[in-house]
C-alpha cells in the first residue's frame, strides 16, 4: 500500500513529523517497506525556458540556448534534437548533481564555448528511461520554480505492508484513523453533504440472484451522471496517483483510482450512453459466457461466477474488473456508477480461476466497510462534479446490506489475563472508540463485561482476543513486561527422545568417518523419481517449480548422485557425502520415511607420496553401513547379509544388511548404468539406512543406563586359523556362521583374513582362511581341549558348507 | 700357567675389547678369553697347580680380571649396539616435512548446527521436540490454523499441492512448520511446550526464497501462560542464540491468522561499516513471527480456549543461519558445493550445548 504524505495529512490532522509517523507505523502493525522523497534528488533543478537556441558555430549536432532560469539568463550548449527557442524545460545548475549521468555538473567548454549549466533528460533525472529530448513542459509552467515541486515530486512517498486482517489500511484514510488512536493527530471528518440530486438515475439495479445465493451481493449502489467532461484529471490528483504508482489515464478513471486509495473502495464507472437498456443486472454469469475486460482480454466464466450485465450480456467481472464493452472512455458524457459489496470469497474464487490479479479483488477479498456503498456515495459524486462538472441523479440501491453488526462480549480484565500488562479500563475503552468500535459498559455489574461492536470496515474483528490486540497494539507492545517461563524442573530434561537423537548422533558419526552433510531438496524430476522405484501419481506436484523439482523422491541415492555430479563438474571429484532426511513411498505420514544415505566417489583420498590412495568400493559403503547401524545400537555382527540390493547398485557388489525379514540397510557399489544417467564418472559406493527398520534398542523401564555386567575372562585367550577348500557360492556369512554355532561358547571371535581362488585351486572352488579365537571362561585350555572344538569346526564346515580342510 | 700376570692378562683383554669395533670382533674377543679354550678361562684352570694362599691370591686375582672383562665386554656390546641403531636410524631419515596419509574431515551442515543450537537453548526452558509430516493435508496446515479455504492469507503461502487422490482431496506440502501445533494439540492435554523444527515448501525461488527450506515452530500452552512470557521467552532466545547478552529486541504487532494478538519480532543490528553486526545499533532485523495461540485454534484442538491459552512461535532457520554464522547466499545451502560445506561446516564433535557454551 503505497500514499504520499500529503496525502495521509488529507485525512490526519497531525504536527506530528514524518519521522514520527514513520516510526508509529511499524508499532501499530503497519510495516514501513520503503519512503521515498524524490524532491532531494532534485532540489537543485528548476523549470527555465529556452530564450533563443542557435547553431553551434563548431559542432553541426550542437547548439548553443540562452536559457531564462528566472532571476538571470545563461549560456548553455546542448545537443537535444528538441532544444528550441520558446521550450520550457529543466535546467540543472553549475555544482547540481545529475543522477542520470552521476555527474556533478561544472562550467565546461564544449567546442569553444562556455557551458553553465544543463537542460535535462527525463533519464538524466532518473525519472523514466525517456531521452529523445529534454523535457519539454506547458508553456504556463512557472519559470524560476522548483521542478519537483510543480511537479508534484517534493510529496515523500511511503509504502507500508498491510497484513491481510487489516483490509481497511488498504486506503489511506483507515492508516490515519489508526495513527489518530495512537495519538499522533485527530482522524479529519470525511466531507460527504450530499451533492444536489435531479431525477431518477438512468439506469437501475436488478438483482437476481438464487435465493441461497442472496449473500453474494447484499448491497449496491449507483447514480448516473449526465453531462460530464472526462479530460485529464487535476494535477494534484494525477501528481499523488502517479507517486503511487498509477497511471493517470483520464479524469473518471482517476477518480475511481483514487477513491480505492484515498478510502480503499473500488469503485466502477460505467458509460452510461454504452451501457445496453436501462437495467444493470448482478447474476451469476451463465456457463460458457464470455466477456471482454478492461485489460482487455476475454475471459470464459462458469455459472458460479458473480457478474454483472446488461442486456448485451455480462460486462463486469464483480468486484474484480470491468468489461471493456461498457467502461468509460475520453469520450464520455454521461457515467453510471458503481458502489457495491460483493462477497470475498466469491470474488476471491472467481479472480483465482481467471488468474485475474487486479487492485479491487485484492481489496474485495479482503473486505470492504460494509456500509460504504451508502456512506461512500456523496464523497465520490462531490468529487465527480467538481472535477468533471455535470449533473448527477438520485441514488439509486438494491440488497438489504451486509450483515456486519456483531457484539462481542469483553471483559476489559481479559487484556491483562492475555498480555500481561494493565490497561486502564478508560483507556482502553477510549481506544477502541477512536478506532471506530461502539463500546457499551452500561450493564457490567455481573461479570464487569462490555458490549463491544466492531465498525462496519473491521471484519476482521470476531473475539475478545481480537480486541485486546486492538488495544495493545495501540497502547505499545513496548509495554507488555517480560516474564520468565515457569521452569517445573531445576535440571531440564532432555529435548528430544531416543528417535530423534538417532540423526543427531548419526550425522556425528558420519561426518566423522569423513563424510559431509548435505541438505537438499526433497523433490527431483519424475524419470528419476521412476528409477529409483518412485514417481507414483500421489507424490507429484500439481504445481512445480520445475519439471526437476516435480516429485517427491523416493530415495536419497539419486539426490547424492547428483551432488556427486556437480562436485565433478566442478573439478572436484573425490566427493563423500551424506544425507539424513525423508522419503516418500506415499501421501500418508506413514510413507514417509527418515532415511541416512551416503555416497563415496572416486579415490579414497587425492594421490599422495605414500600411495595410500585407492578407489572406493563396496566394502567401504558396507563400512559406512555397519558403522550407521553400530551407532543406533545395533548387533552388526548378528545381521544378515544378502544379496539383494535393489536396482542402482552393482548386481554383483551390493548387498542388504537384515535383522530377520527386516531390511536395515543397503550398500553397494553403485550401477554403471545409474551412474551414467547422473553423469558420474569413476567409482561410487553408496549405502542407505532405512531408520524406521532400525529397531530401537531395549531398555528396562528405570535402569536404561545399566549395562549388564562384565564377564572378563582371567584366562588366555587362544588363536586358531583355519584354511577350507569351498565351493565359490559359500558366502564368508554361512561359514563363520558354521564355526561360531560349533564352536560354541568357546568361539568369541571368528574373522576372514584370506580369500583365495586361482592356481592351486580347482575349479568353482576357493580357499578361505579363518582366524577364530577361543576364550576360555573356566581354566586355562589345555590342547586336547583345542583340538576337539578344532574338530568339531571342521566337522561342521564340512557339513554344513561342504568345506574342507585344507592340508 | 702358574706364572699367569692377571694385571697383564687384563690389560690385554681390555685392550681387544677396546679395540672390537663391531659385534663379530667383540664376539671373538669374549671367546678368545673367556670361551672354553679362551686365555682366561685356562688361566683358572691351572689355578689346581698352585697351593695353599698362593692359589686363593691368583683365584682371587683372576676371578676380579674375569668380572672386569665381563662387564667391559657388557658394556662394550651396548656402544656398539647403540652405534649401529644410530647407523641404522641415520639411515633411516626423512624428509618430515611431507604430508601425512591423508584422512577426510566430514563436516556437519549449517542448519543442522543451527537447530542443535535452537534445541540446546529450548531445551533449557523445558520445551521437547515435536515432528509431523511433509505432505500434510488441507487441514492441518490451513483449515485447523484458522485459515479457511479462501481465507486471504492463504494466497500468501505460495502452496506446493500434491496431485488430488481419487476423492478429489488434495494434499499440500506444508508451508510452514505450525500443523505440528495442531497434531500435538490433538494428541496432548495442557500443559504443552515443544518445539518442532522440519522441512517446510513455498513455490518461490529466487536469490532469497528457496522452494524448500526449514523452519522452528514453538508452541507452549499452560496455566496462566501470557504474552509477558512470550516477550521474556523469545527474547531469553534470541540473546542466547546470537551470544549478545543486551541485544536489543523488539515486538510489533503483525498478523498471523493462528495468533492473536500477534507479533513480529525484530533485533537490533548495526550495518555501520558495510558489514553487518547483530547487536545495538541504528537498525532492525526482523527474525520471527509469534502470538497467542487464537482461541479458534484451540477449539480445533478441542482445548477449552477459556480454560487454556499459550503462546506459538514460527523461525527460519536458514535467517538464523546466515545472520549467526554471517552466510550470504541462501542458494548454497542446498547445493552441497564441497567448498561452501567445508568453509561453513561444522566439526562433528563439537556438540552445542548449554553447558559448554553454543558457537
Amino acid at each position: 500500500m503505497k500514499f504520499t504524505w500529503s496525502w495521509l495529512k488529507d485525512h490526519l490532522d497531525t504536527d506530528a513529523d514524518m519521522s514520527d509517523i514513520l516510526d508509529a507505523l511499524p508499532m501499530l502493525g503497519l510495516e514501513v517497506e520503503s519512503v521515498v522523497d524524490r524532491s532531494q534528488a532534485l532540489k537543485p533543478f528548476t523549470i527555465a525556458r529556452i530564450i533563443s537556441a542557435e547553431p553551434h558555430p563548431n559542432a553541426d549536432s550542437l547548439r548553443v540556448c540562452q536559457v531564462d532560469t528566472g532571476d538571470t539568463v545563461i549560456e548553455v550548449v546542448c545537443g537535444a534534437p528538441n532544444a528550441a527557442a520558446g521550450l520550457v524545460g529543466v535546467f540543472a545548475p553549475v555544482g547540481a548533481y545529475v543522477p542520470g549521468i552521476d555527474v556533478t555538473l561544472t562550467e565546461a567548454d564544449i567546442r569553444g564555448i562556455t557551458s553553465r549549466g544543463m537542460m535535462c533528460s527525463e533519464r538524466e533525472m532518473m525519472l523514466s528511461d525517456e531521452h529523445d529530448g529534454i523535457i519539454s513542459l506547458p508553456e504556463d509552467a512557472p519559470i524560476g520554480t522548483s521542478y519537483a515541486g510543480w511537479a508534484g515530486f517534493d510529496d515523500p512517498v511511503i509504502e507500508i505492508a498491510i497484513t491481510p486482517n487489516r483490509a481497511d489500511c488498504l486506503g489511506v484514510r483507515g492508516i490515519a484513523r489508526d495513527l489518530a488512536a495512537a495519538g499522533h493527530g485527530t482522524l479529519k471528518p470525511l466531507e460527504s453533504k450530499p451533492v444536489e440530486a435531479k431525477g431518477e438515475s438512468a439506469i437501475s439495479w436488478k438483482l437476481d440472484l438464487p435465493a441461497d445465493q442472496a449473500h453474494l451481493c447484499p448491497r449496491i449502489a449507483g447514480r448516473s451522471f449526465a453531462g460530464l467532461t472526462n479530460g485529464a484529471s487535476p494535477k494534484w490528483m494525477q501528481h499523488r496517483l502517479e507517486a503511487v504508482g498509477q497511471r493517470a489515464i483520464s479524469a473518471l478513471v482517476d477518480i475511481t483510482n483514487y477513491v480505492m486509495i484515498d478510502l480503499g473502495r473500488p469503485l466502477h464507472a460505467y458509460d452510461a450512453d454504452r451501457v445496453d437498456g436501462n437495467t444493470l443486472t448482478v447474476r451469476l454469469a451463465k456457463a460458457g459466457e464470455d466477456m471482454t475486460a478492461l485489460n482487455e482480454k476475454t475471459y470464459k466464466l462458469d455459472a458460479e461466477m458473480l457478474v454483472i450485465a446488461d442486456a448485451g450480456g455480462a460486462d463486469d467481472l464483480a468486484g474484480i474488473m470491468g468489461g471493456e464493452r461498457t467502461g468509460v472512455s475520453d469520450a464520455t458524457t454521461t457515467m453510471f456508477l458503481e458502489i457495491a459489496i460483493f462477497d470475498q470469497v466469491s470474488v476471491a474464487m472467481t479472480g483465482r480461476k481467471l488468474n485475474i490479479h487486479s487492485d479491487a479483488r485484492y481489496r474485495f477479498e479482503r473486505g470492504l466497510d460494509a456500509t460504504s456503498p451508502d456512506t461512500a456515495m456523496e464523497y465520490v459524486s462531490a468529487m465527480i462534479l467538481d472535477i468533471c462538472g455535470g449533473k448527477a441523479s438520485e441514488i439509486t440501491a438494491e440488497g438489504k446490506g451486509a450483515d456486519w453488526q456483531r457484539q462481542i462480549a469483553y471483559r476489559p480484565q481479559r487484556c491483562l489475563e492475555l498480555t500481561g500488562v494493565t490497561v486502564a479500563d478508560n483507556k482502553q475503552k477510549n481506544i477502541l472508540e477512536t478506532l471506530g468500535f461502539t463500546v457499551s459498559d452500561a450493564n457490567n455489574q455481573d461479570d464487569h463485561s462490555w458490549q463491544v461492536s466492531p465498525p462496519p470496515w473491521r471484519g476482521d474483528i470476531l473475539g475478545s482476543a481480537d480486541l485486546v490486540e486492538e488495544i495493545i497494539r495501540v497502547s505499545g507492545y513496548d509495554a507488555i513486561p517480560e516474564l520468565p517461563l515457569p521452569r517445573d524442573r531445576v535440571v531440564s530434561q532432555a529435548a528430544v527422545n531416543a528417535e530423534q537423537k538417532r540423526p543427531i548422533t548419526l550425522r556425528r558419526v558420519m561426518a566423522g568417518r569423513g563424510m559431509s552433510e548435505a541438505v537438499s531438496f526433497t523433490f527431483l524430476d519424475e524419470n528419476t523419481a521412476k528409477r529409483y522405484g518412485g514417481g507414483d501419481d500421489t507424490l507429484k506436484l500439481v504445481n512445480p517449480i520445475s519439471t526437476e523439482l516435480a516429485v517427491m523422491r523416493p530415495s536419497l541415492i539419486p539426490v547424492l548422485m547428483d551432488i556427486v555430479a556437480r562436485n565433478q563438474a566442478r573439478g572436484d571429484s573425490d566427493v563423500s557425502v551424506f544425507e539424513i532426511g525423508p522419503v516418500f513411498a506415499d501421501d500418508t505420514p506413514a510413507g514417509q520415511h527418515p532415511v541416512l544415505a551416503g555416497l563415496r566417489h572416486g579415490m579414497t583420498a587425492a594421490r599422495e607420496w605414500t600411495g595410500s590412495q585407492r578407489p572406493v568400493d563396496w566394502l567401504d559403503a558396507k563400512a559406512d553401513a555397519m558403522a550407521a547401524l553400530a551407532a543406533c545400537g545395533v548387533k552388526t555382527d548378528a545381521l544378515q547379509v544378502r544379496a539383494d540390493a535393489p536396482d542402482w547398485y552393482h548386481p554383483g557388489q551390493s548387498g542388504t544388511l537384515n535383522q530377520g525379514k527386516m531390511v536395515l540397510a543397503r550398500f553397494g557399489a553403485m550401477h554403471p548404468a545409474f551412474m551414467e544417467a547422473h553423469d558420474i564418472k569413476g567409482p561410487a559406493a553408496g549405502f542407505e539406512i532405512l531408520l524406521d527398520a532400525v529397531p530401537m534398542p531395549k531398555s528396562k523401564a528405570g535402569k536404561s543406563s545399566q549395562r549388564p555386567l562384565a564377564n572378563l575372562s582371567p584366562y588366555q585367550q587362544v588363536g586358531r586359523d583355519f584354511a577350507f577348500l569351498l565351493n565359490s557360492d559359500v558366502t564368508a556369512e554361512k561359514l563363520t556362521r558354521a564355526v561360531r554355532g560349533a564352536g560354541k561358547p568357546l568361539v568369541t571371535d571368528v574373522s576372514v583374513f584370506d580369500v583365495y581362488a586361482g592356481k592351486g585351486i580347482p575349479d568353482g572352488q576357493k580357499s578361505v582362511a579363518l582366524a577364530v579365537t577361543l576364550q576360555p571362561t573356566k581354566a586355562t585350555l589345555t590342547e586336547p581341549e583345542i583340538e576337539a572344538v578344532s574338530q568339531a569346526i571342521i566337522a561342521a564346515v564340512e557339513k554344513n558348507c561342504g568345506g574342507v580342510l585344507r592340508g | 700357567m702358574a706364572g699367569a700376570d692377571p694385571q697383564a692378562l687384563k690389560d690385554t683383554i681390555l685392550a681387544a675389547i677396546d679395540a672390537a669395533d663391531n659385534p663379530d670382533a667383540l664376539e671373538t674377543v669374549r671367546i678368545e678369553s673367556l670361551g672354553k679354550k679362551g686365555e682366561l678361562t685356562t688361566a683358572m684352570k691351572s689355578l689346581g697347580q698352585l697351593e695353599g694362599d698362593a692359589r686363593r691370591d691368583m683365584g682371587q686375582a683372576l676371578n676380579a680380571v674375569k668380572d672386569a672383562v665381563t662387564q667391559a665386554l657388557d658394556a662394550r656390546r651396548s656402544a656398539l649396539a647403540m652405534a649401529e641403531l644410530n647407523r641404522r636410524l641415520a639411515s633411516e631419515t626423512v624428509d618430515v616435512s611431507l604430508t601425512p596419509r591423508p584422512e577426510t574431515a566430514g563436516v556437519i551442515h549449517p542448519l543442522s548446527r543451527t537447530l542443535e543450537d535452537i534445541l540446546a537453548i529450548f531445551a533449557e526452558m523445558g520445551f521437547v521436540v515435536a515432528e509431523g509430516p511433509d505432505i500434510e493435508s488441507d487441514y492441518y496446515n490451513f483449515t485447523a490454523l484458522n485459515m479457511p479455504e479462501d481465507h486471504p492469507a492463504r494466497q500468501e503461502h505460495d502452496t506446493f499441492y500434491m496431485t488430488p487422490d481419487a476423492d478429489g482431496q488434495r494434499k499440500v506440502l506444508r508451508t510452514h512448520t505450525s500443523p505440528v501445533q495442531i497434531r500435538t494439540m490433538e494428541k496432548m492435554q495442557p500443559p504443552i511446550r515443544i518445539i518442532a523444527p522440519g522441512r517446510t515448501y513455498r513455490s518461490d525461488h529466487d536469490a532469497t526464497h528457496s522452494p524448500m527450506f526449514h523452519q522452528c515452530e514453538g508452541l507452549v500452552i499452560g496455566d496462566g501462560i501470557t504474552m509477558a512470557h512470550l516477550k521474556g521467552c523469545l527474547i531469553e532466545f534470541c540473546r542466547a542464540f546470537f551470544n549478545v547478552d543486551d541485544l536489543p529486541v523488539r515486538f510489533r504487532p503483525s498478523y498471523f491468522p493462528f495468533t492473536e494478538p500477534s507479533a513480529e519480532v525484530d533485533i537490533g543490528c548495526s550495518r555501520d561499516g558495510g558489514g553487518l553486526t547483530i547487536g545495538a545499533g541504528a537498525d532492525w532485523l526482523e527474525i520471527l513471527g509469534c502470538g497467542m495461540v487464537n482461541p479458534r485454534v484451540l477449539e480445533y484442538c478441542n482445548i477449552d480456549p477459556n480454560e487454556h491459552q499459550g503462546f506459538a512461535f514460527g523461525m527460519g532457520l536458514e535467517r538464523l543461519a546466515m545472520l549467526k554464522y554471517g552466510i550470504p547466499d541462501l542458494r548454497p545451502f542446498y547445493d552441497s558445493d564441497l567448498r561452501w560445506m567445508r568453509h561453513y561446516g561444522f566439526m562433528p564433535f563439537d556438540a552445542p550445548s548449554v553447558h559448554l557454551g553454543l558457537s
